[in-house]
């Protein structure tokens, strides 16, 4: 067996959830190479070369890859796919732009957002907002892969020593072209790899009162996240929206203020190690899943809650 | 232009799914099915392009036996133009959909296909760029906005990191999120006149394509449940527990 796993980088970091996804290919057995391609992305084949257990770090360094537009990253993978049984990506909106162009194009079937691996050609993936777990074994002679990160512990980011081998190939098609990107919130905790996030919903009523939750968060080192309700209502931006539509997160503790807990949102929290859940309705559904439950009005319990911190 | 809108029949999201007691999947017997909630928002956009005089013809086309029909004709009530029902009892792979796909628009020609992000069931989240792919037109993903100009769309894309703006060629194969626009509702009258709209009829097997499953389901089950919780009586108690019993804080 042989894994290759596509990094997701900036041009300048490794991010975070291809960690998760080597540990993802660790498991499954064999070599781990993997590749980088941008523009001006020395700094992220470096990085990538200190990953723990990873052989060979192949790097396409060049201006058609530096936005990651799906068109001309996907021909380079489907040219490098041949040479391995395993081709691994990131659950995040990078992995499942590209990965199902590149496994089109390859005339393989891509098993999406894996949860566990049972072996080489078996997995397992949760299906309907993970109200079902599907163990599925794929018979393609190349199995391409997304990884939802938060099932896999993230793979050492140093003592690996793997060689870094430059590599060219794929077409620049220019058909389609990148034109800007607007970051909502580059000081806010990252909310994916946060060990502490809380949440607003619909109950916030407006996007100044999660000044209240942020609050509440600076003090905890935690991140802000929402219902898609409350990004919906313009309360906050979309890349703060945790689902099944959204981000999917565990961390160790989830506090769900005024929130119902929707089958949609519960999709993208319930794997949390403890689950707080803050609403004026005793009837909330959300309490069905909260380890602790305050029913309160948020507009008292938030700002106590921030006191007693 | 003609806009393809690809459309999908699914549980409807309000119903929690259940497993069947062997383990074989989920049981959709008696089950209230709707179209896939993205997949109207891709509809709902085409419309708009219509209503904008961007596009003349929508054609919204799924694959599927029976009740499928009922899923086609939701989206004709909408105000979609035609149907295309490729008619299969097979539960086919993204692949294989996207196959199927690719063979009705070479037929059809449309200069745009649209189609949800990802479908409520399998939330497998492929088919629209396996298509693209397979057509080797360009592609954007998981849109919250769209904007036409000639043989170029401009689209926003719901990120990660926040708000990504490209720009692809026409003719392009986009899938759409939530945030794109509010889908209509179906009034009685839109109903009546979807039933004498067309619908075409397509066996699979007549198109002549390789749509093998890749994929062998061994098993469903239900992920394991949360343990009962407690309902503490004041923030005092819950940053209690949090700090001494949970020790997360
Ligand atoms: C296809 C699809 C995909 C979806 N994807 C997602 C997704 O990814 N993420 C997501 O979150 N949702 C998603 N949804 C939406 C989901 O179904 C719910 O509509 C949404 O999660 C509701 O958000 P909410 O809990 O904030 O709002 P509501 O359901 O309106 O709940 C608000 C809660 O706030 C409480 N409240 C109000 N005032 C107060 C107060 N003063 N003090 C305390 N509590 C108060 C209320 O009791 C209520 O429980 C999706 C839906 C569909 C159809």
């Amino acid at each position: 067996m042989s894994n290759l796993v596509i990094v997701e980088h900036d041009n300048n970091e490794v991010a975070l959830a291809t960690l998760n996804a080597v540990t993802a290919a660790q498991q499954i057995g064999g070599d781990i190479d993997l590749l980088v391609a941008g523009e001006n992305c020395g700094a992220v084949a470096e990085a990538a070369a200190n990953i723990a257990g990873v052989s060979t770090v192949k790097v396409a360094d060049d201006a058609k890859f530096g936005h990651h537009l799906a068109e001309n990253l996907a021909g380079l993978i489907v040219e490098v796919a041949g040479a391995y049984s395993h081709v691994l990506v990131s659950a995040t909106t990078f992995g499942k732009n590209v990965m199902p162009r590149a496994a089109a194009l390859l005339d393989k079937a891509q098993i999406s957002e894996i949860v566990e691996v049972k072996s080489p050609d078996t997995f397992v993936r949760p299906i309907y907002a993970g109200n079902a777990l599907a163990t599925v074994q794929s018979s393609d002679s190349i199995k391409m892969i997304t990884v939802r990160t938060i099932k896999f512990e993230a793979a050492a980011a140093e003592g690996g020593s793997a060689s870094v081998e430059t590599i060219s190939g794929g077409a620049d098609t220019g058909l389609s072209s990148w034109v800007s990107q607007a970051v909502s919130n580059t000081d806010q905790v990252d909310l994916t790899s946060a060990k502490i996030v809380v949440s607003g919903g619909r109950g916030m009523q407006n996007g100044d009162n999660f000044a209240m939750l942020h609050s509440v968060a600076d003090k905890l080192g935690a991140a802000v996240g929402a219902s898609r309700a409350a990004v919906d209502s313009g309360f906050v931006p979309n890349d703060f929206q945790v689902g099944q539509t959204g981000k999917v997160i565990a961390p160790d503790l989830y506090i769900a203020v005024g929130i119902s807990g929707a089958i949609q949102h519960l999709a993208g929290m319930k794997e949390s190690k403890v689950i707080v859940a803050i609403n004026n309705d005793s009837e909330a559904p959300i309490f069905q899943v909260a380890d602790y439950g305050l029913v309160a009005d948020l507009f008292e319990a938030v700002p106590e809650l921030d006191a007693a911190l | 232009m003609k806009i393809i809108v690809c459309v999908k029949r699914v549980l409807d999201p309000q119903v929690k799914a259940r497993v069947k007691a062997d383990g074989s999947g989920v049981d959709l017997a008696n089950a209230k099915m709707t179209m896939n909630p993205f997949d109207e928002n891709a509809l709902e956009e085409a419309l708009r392009l219509r209503e904008a005089g961007t596009a003349e013809e929508i054609v919204v086309v799924s694959i599927g036996a029976g009740k499928t029909e009922e899923t086609l004709r939701h989206g004709l009530a909408m105000g979609a133009d035609r149907a295309i029902n490729v008619v299969t009892e097979e539960a086919l792979e993204p692949l294989a959909i996207a196959k199927v796909l690719k063979s009705i628009v070479e037929q059809e020609a449309p200069g745009l296909v649209l189609a949800g992000k990802q479908a409520i069931d399998d939330d497998s989240n492929q088919t629209a760029q396996m298509l693209s792919a397979l057509l080797g037109w360009s592609q954007s993903t998981f849109i919250s906005e769209l904007k036409i100009d000639g043989d170029t769309a401009t689209t926003t894309r719901e990120v990660d990191a926040g708000l990504e703006t490209i720009t692809v060629k026409m003719p392009a194969v986009i899938s759409v999120d939530l945030r794109l626009n509010e889908p209509r509702y179906v009034k009685l009258p839109d109903v009546m006149k979807a039933k004498r709209k067309p619908m075409d009829k397509i066996e699979l097997d007549s198109l002549g394509l390789d749509t093998a499953n890749r994929m062998t389901t061994l098993q469903v089950e239900e992920p394991e449940g949360r343990a009962a919780g407690v309902i503490v009586e004041s923030v005092s108690e819950l940053v209690e527990k949090l700090r001494n019993e949970a020790k997360v804080i």
